[in-house]
Order: structure tokens, then C-alpha cells, then sequence
């Protein structure tokens, strides 16, 4: 009898292990047949000068010519590398501050509230494919920015600010740093769409009891917002923070990615073209292991 | 006890006295953190809404008047010549038809395989489910750009395991012909399509097993538990993966150059709305080989027109489906 149960069971388990790879298998046939074959052709070709003739391609084996190419004879590619490293970074803490920040604010009730929030999520549709691209050089803003730069000559309360930092002499390079992102507040308030939405479901998940204990045990709001919302969405972070970077990589304004695209389908060079691509995926991913790996040691799960 | 009543709270500034003008503070302080907070919204959403405002005032210029530099917001001489010359050169007419109809059965195709995928990870054990899910997770984070060089000779030389090649000699090229985007969209391989598992599995994870398992118990098979049970209640999350499809697809200009680069599109065409226009330009002026050099202020008014001409159809989406979009991804509840 109980074997037979058993039995039973295992079949009920073994019909649940078919009918989850039927349900998977489109994803698994797709990912085999355009993502494996590809990346592996990919991997070889950036070892392979790849000759192209009608109906055939020819690959050779070179070894790490190609890689040698892409970072020491290639004028752009390492410059382009560090600077969209470097930017990205930037960026990315940037827009991390700034979502977490106006999904504070948006959290609290005021009048006009799903507006707002509809507003700042307009940008993800809008800014999205090859809108990207094309504020970039928008000339008429840049116009008006400075018939505004030249009517407020010498008043500009920003301009005076910096100034100030600046000779105060501490820590320039981090002022130079939050300079830049206030300068290009568009483009982090632009990119920071999909993470207020993700903070402010963080932020509602958090039980109001909990704000209220604080408040009555004489917590103020500030103390609250350090001891009770930080913690409490310290997973959020982590999902932000590499949503963010990977948005930031795939990105079509991208100077890696423009290069990488000129050198394979202007210039035909696939094997260059692969080796590069391949150089900056690893770069990537390896970041992003590393500083989730960080991030998730300072997570806190309240389940 | 009604006249103790009112003495006790006779007015406000008694009611401040009383707590020891803790009131009046609290009170200012609220209003004081409104109008700021009102500011600094104000603000940022100016911030967002300029460029298109702006492109919506230059839209509407006379060439006149984009030289013009006391014209800023407001144009003096109002023109709709501009959405006729942009029109003309995007194609737009043809472009809408096939835009609109590779969006939506793309959109279509890539939910309902998603949908199917996200729920497959979301309820069933199977082996090596763990290895596959990191595959899904790895989808997201790998770029396309990344592997496309091969994945571009790959539709020239397409082949479905040999089979072309014993019957022609050769593979087939499927470059410029729609197949192969259809194809990888039917295999969740389109674009951002590991994101969409990703917040279809998260959803479903969130919904009791209890429903199903009754189901089982009634003799409800695998596939109609699916369709009849679980498919009603995921109506939110596959409408805003439906449209998030639909309107990423719309902009796309990576996948469509990739492989839909025989087609008229609205999202490509706009990418050399810039170029096209000295071709127009000269065409119009009767010299068809002399290259015609245009201002910076003209083309830019043509990029902001055709951006707009192609911004409309998605911002009405957007206007009647506003909750959809962001109410999915907040219901998810995303964590790690």
C-alpha cells in the first residue's frame, strides 16, 4: 500500500518535471539556438580572423591577435572603455541616490501624487530605442541653455557654489564628481524611471507599525529613515543597483557599443568586433558579480 | 458639556498656547515642506517634460522663424509644413502600417511565450531548473550587442540542423527577411524578453498554490489549470508585459536594423531622418546629384517633428494605460 503511494507520488513528480520542461522548453530550445551557438561562435571568432566569402565564412586560428588588436593598436577602444567605466559608475550611483530619493518623496500623500509618478515614469517609454541617441545633440537645448547662461552671466547660484567648493580645497575630486550628475540631472532623472517605481514598492511592503513604534518610542523622522527604511529595502538596492548597470550597458548612446558596432558592420572586422565585445561583457559581468557580492553581504532580510 | 466643549477649543491660537506652541511649529513646518516639496517636483517634472514641450513649439516653426532668435517657445508664423516634410521623408504612412503590425504580433508572440515560460519556472520542479533560471537571469544581464556579430553571420547563413544545406548546398539567408526576429521572439530570445519571465514568474510566484492544487484534486489537467485557473487571474501582469513589449518594440532600433532592415519602419527611419533630409532637400531644389548642406536649426526641427510623429501613437498608450505600466512592476513586488 505505502509503495504504491509512493509510487504514485513519483509519478505526480515525474509528470510535474515533464510539463515544467514543456512549459520552459520554448525558452530553452530559443536559448540553446540563439544564445549558446552564437556566444560560443562569437567566443571562437574572437580567437579567428574571419574571412568572409559568398556563402562561406572563413575562420583561422590567430590566437589573441585579435585582443591584442582591440586594447594596444586600436586608438579608441581602451580610451572609450575607461570613460564609459568610469561614467557608468558615476551614473549608476548617481541614479541609485536620486531614485531612492524622489521615491521618498513620492511616497508621502500630497495632492497630484499619480502624476507626478506618471511623469517620472514617462522617460522609460519615451527615452527608450532610438530616441536615446538623438537627445545627445540636441542643439537647440544647448542654445537656449546658453541664452539662459548669458542673461544670468555671473549670477548663476550654481556656478558660485562650485566655486566656493572648489577653493575650499577638501576632497575636490568628490565635488568635481557631484558636479557632473547635478550638471547632467537630466539624463539621471531620465534614467532613473523603472528604479523610483521598484523603491516605491519597496517602501510600501514596509509595515506602518513599525514607523509608529519608532515615533513613540521618540524616534525622529530622520533617525527612522536610517534605522527602519534603509534596512528594510536593503535587498531593493541590490536589485536597482544591477538593473542599473545593465540598463547603462545596453544603452544604443553607449561609446563602447557604437564602436563595437562601427568596427563589425561598417568596417567588417567580425573578429576584432568579437574580441571587443567579449572584453567588455566580461568587464561587466565581472563588476557586477563583485559589487552585488558586496552589496548583498550588507543586506538585511526581515522574513 | 457642549459649552466645555467649544471653551476647550474655542480657537486656534488657544489651542497653540495650550501646547506650548508645539501646534503653530508642527503647522508651519507642514507647510513649509510642502511648498518645497512642491518646488523640487515642479522641477524635475519641468526637467522631463522640456524636451518635448520644446520639440512640440519647434515642431510647429516656419524655417523663418527657427532663425530668428527672438523666437523661442512661441512661434510667430504657426506651419504644419514641417509634419508634412517629415512625413514625406520617414515614409511615415507606410512606416505606421508596419510598424504597427510587427509591434503588435511581436508584442503578442513574445507575451504569450513569456507568460507560458514564467509560469513553467514558477510552479514546476523539474531538474536542472536552477542551471536554466540562471540562464533566464543571464539574458538579462548579457547585452546583445555582444554576441551579435556571429548572431548576424548566423541568419546569412541560416540553417535548421543541416538539413538546408543536404537539400541547396548552402545555407539560407534570412537576413532582411522578417523569419528569424519571429523566430527568436517565439523562443523568448527578442528584446528585454528575460526580463518579462523574469516579472511573470515573480507574479505568479506571488499567487497561492492552494488554487491549483484543488484543481489537480478535481482531475484538472497540467495545461487546463493553466489556461482556466491561472491565466484570468494573471490578466495585470500580462497586459503591462504586452505593452511594455509593444512600446520597447515600437522604439527599438538595435533588433529592427538587425533583421528587420528590409523593412520601412518608424523607429529606423527616424535614425537617418537627418541624412535623408539633404537628399529631400536637393530633390526639391531640382539638383538630384549635388548634396544640398541644411542648417543645424532645419534638421533639428525635422528630428523633433519625426521624433514626435513617432512619440504620439505610444503616448496615447501610455495616456490610457498609465496604471498598467506602473502598477505591474510595483505588484511584482521585485526582490532578491
Amino acid at each position: 500500500m505505502k509503495k504504491k503511494q509512493k509510487n504514485k507520488l513519483a509519478g505526480l513528480q515525474k509528470r510535474k518535471a515533464f510539463a515544467g520542461y514543456l512549459f520552459t522548453a520554448p525558452f530553452i530550445i530559443g536559448f540553446l539556438m540563439f544564445m549558446i551557438k552564437p556566444m560560443f561562435d562569437s567566443l571562437y571568432m574572437s580567437f579567428c580572423e574571419v574571412t568572409l566569402s559568398p556563402g562561406s565564412v572563413g575562420k583561422k586560428f590567430i590566437g589573441l591577435d585579435n585582443y591584442y588588436l582591440a586594447f594596444r593598436v586600436d586608438p579608441d577602444y581602451a580610451q572609450y572603455l575607461v570613460d564609459e567605466f568610469s561614467r557608468m559608475l558615476l551614473y549608476s550611483v548617481g541614479i541609485i541616490v536620486f531614485s531612492f530619493f524622489v521615491s521618498l518623496i513620492l511616497n508621502q500623500e500630497f495632492k497630484g501624487r499619480g502624476i507626478v509618478r506618471a511623469i517620472f515614469f514617462l522617460p522609460v517609454i519615451l527615452n527608450s530605442g532610438v530616441m536615446l541617441g538623438l537627445e545627445e545633440n540636441n542643439y537647440l537645448m544647448a542654445q537656449i541653455a546658453n541664452t539662459v547662461e548669458e542673461a544670468t552671466a555671473g549670477v548663476s547660484m550654481t556656478a558660485v557654489l562650485q566655486n566656493v567648493l572648489r577653493t575650499a580645497g577638501v576632497g575636490v575630486r568628490a565635488y568635481e564628481w557631484v558636479f557632473e550628475i547635478i550638471d547632467n540631472i537630466y539624463d539621471v532623472a531620465v534614467a532613473s524611471g523603472i528604479q523610483i517605481i521598484i523603491f516605491l514598492s519597496g517602501l510600501q511592503t514596509i509595515p506602518a507599525s513599525m514607523y509608529e513604534a519608532a515615533d513613540i518610542e521618540g524616534c525622529t523622522k530622520w533617525e527612522s529613515l536610517w534605522k527602519i527604511t534603509f534596512p528594510m529595502i536593503s535587498s531593493i538596492f541590490l536589485v536597482n543597483w544591477i538593473y542599473t548597470i545593465v540598463d547603462f550597458c545596453m544603452r544604443s548612446d553607449n561609446d563602447v557599443m557604437d564602436k563595437i558596432q562601427t568596427v563589425m558592420i561598417t568596417n567588417l572586422k567580425y573578429g576584432p568586433a568579437s574580441a571587443m565585445s567579449w572584453a567588455y561583457f566580461v568587464i561587466i559581468t565581472a563588476f557586477i558579480a563583485l559589487t552585488s557580492f558586496f552589496i548583498s553581504k550588507g543586506v538585511y532580510y526581515n522574513d | 458639556m457642549t459649552k466645555t466643549k467649544t471653551k476647550k477649543y474655542s480657537s486656534y491660537w488657544d489651542r497653540n498656547a495650550k501646547s506650548g506652541g508645539y501646534l503653530f511649529k508642527k503647522d508651519v513646518m507642514g507647510v513649509l515642506i510642502s511648498i518645497c516639496r512642491f518646488v523640487l517636483l515642479f522641477g524635475l517634472c519641468f526637467l522631463i517634460l522640456q524636451p518635448i514641450l520644446n520639440k512640440i513649439s519647434v515642431s510647429f516653426m516656419a524655417e523663418e522663424d527657427l532663425y530668428n532668435p527672438i523666437v523661442v517657445n512661441i512661434p510667430i508664423h504657426f506651419t504644419g509644413e514641417n509634419y508634412r516634410t517629415a512625413a514625406t521623408i520617414m515614409k511615415y504612412g507606410e512606416g505606421l502600417v508596419n510598424s504597427t503590425v510587427i509591434s503588435l504580433t511581436i508584442a503578442l508572440l513574445q507575451t504569450a511565450m513569456c507568460t507560458i515560460v514564467g509560469y513553467g519556472f514558477a510552479r514546476f520542479n523539474f531538474p536542472l531548473k536552477k542551471l536554466w533560471f540562471g540562464c533566464v537571469l543571464a539574458l538579462i544581464i548579457i547585452p546583445p550587442q555582444a554576441f551579435s556579430s556571429s548572431l548576424y553571420l548566423h541568419f546569412s547563413y541560416w540553417d535548421f540542423l543541416g538539413i538546408v544545406k543536404l537539400i541547396k548546398g548552402s545555407g539560407i539567408n534570412l537576413r532582411g527577411s522578417v523569419l528569424p526576429y519571429y523566430l527568436m521572439s517565439a523562443t523568448c530570445m527578442g528584446l528585454k524578453n528575460g526580463l518579462y519571465i523574469y516579472l511573470v514568474r515573480q507574479f505568479f510566484r506571488n499567487i497561492p498554490i492552494d488554487l491549483e492544487e484543488a484543481a489537480y484534486v478535481d482531475g484538472c489537467g497540467m495545461f487546463k489549470t493553466f489556461t482556466r485557473i491561472m491565466l484570468p487571474q494573471s490578466k495585470p501582469i500580462i497586459t503591462s508585459c504586452f505593452l511594455f513589449a509593444l512600446v520597447w518594440q515600437w522604439t527599438d532600433g538595435y533588433y529592427s536594423k538587425l533583421f528587420l532592415g528590409g523593412k520601412v519602419l518608424v523607429s529606423t527611419s527616424l535614425a537617418t531622418v537627418v541624412d535623408s533630409l539633404g537628399v529631400y532637400i536637393a530633390r526639391q531644389q531640382g539638383s538630384v546629384n549635388e548634396q544640398v548642406s541644411v542648417s543645424t536649426q532645419l534638421s533639428n526641427c525635422i528630428l523633433s517633428t519625426g521624433t514626435l510623429l513617432i512619440v504620439v501613437p505610444i503616448l496615447m498608450v501610455y495616456l490610457f494605460a498609465q496604471r498598467a505600466f506602473v502598477e505591474s512592476i510595483a505588484s511584482t513586488g521585485i526582490k532578491m
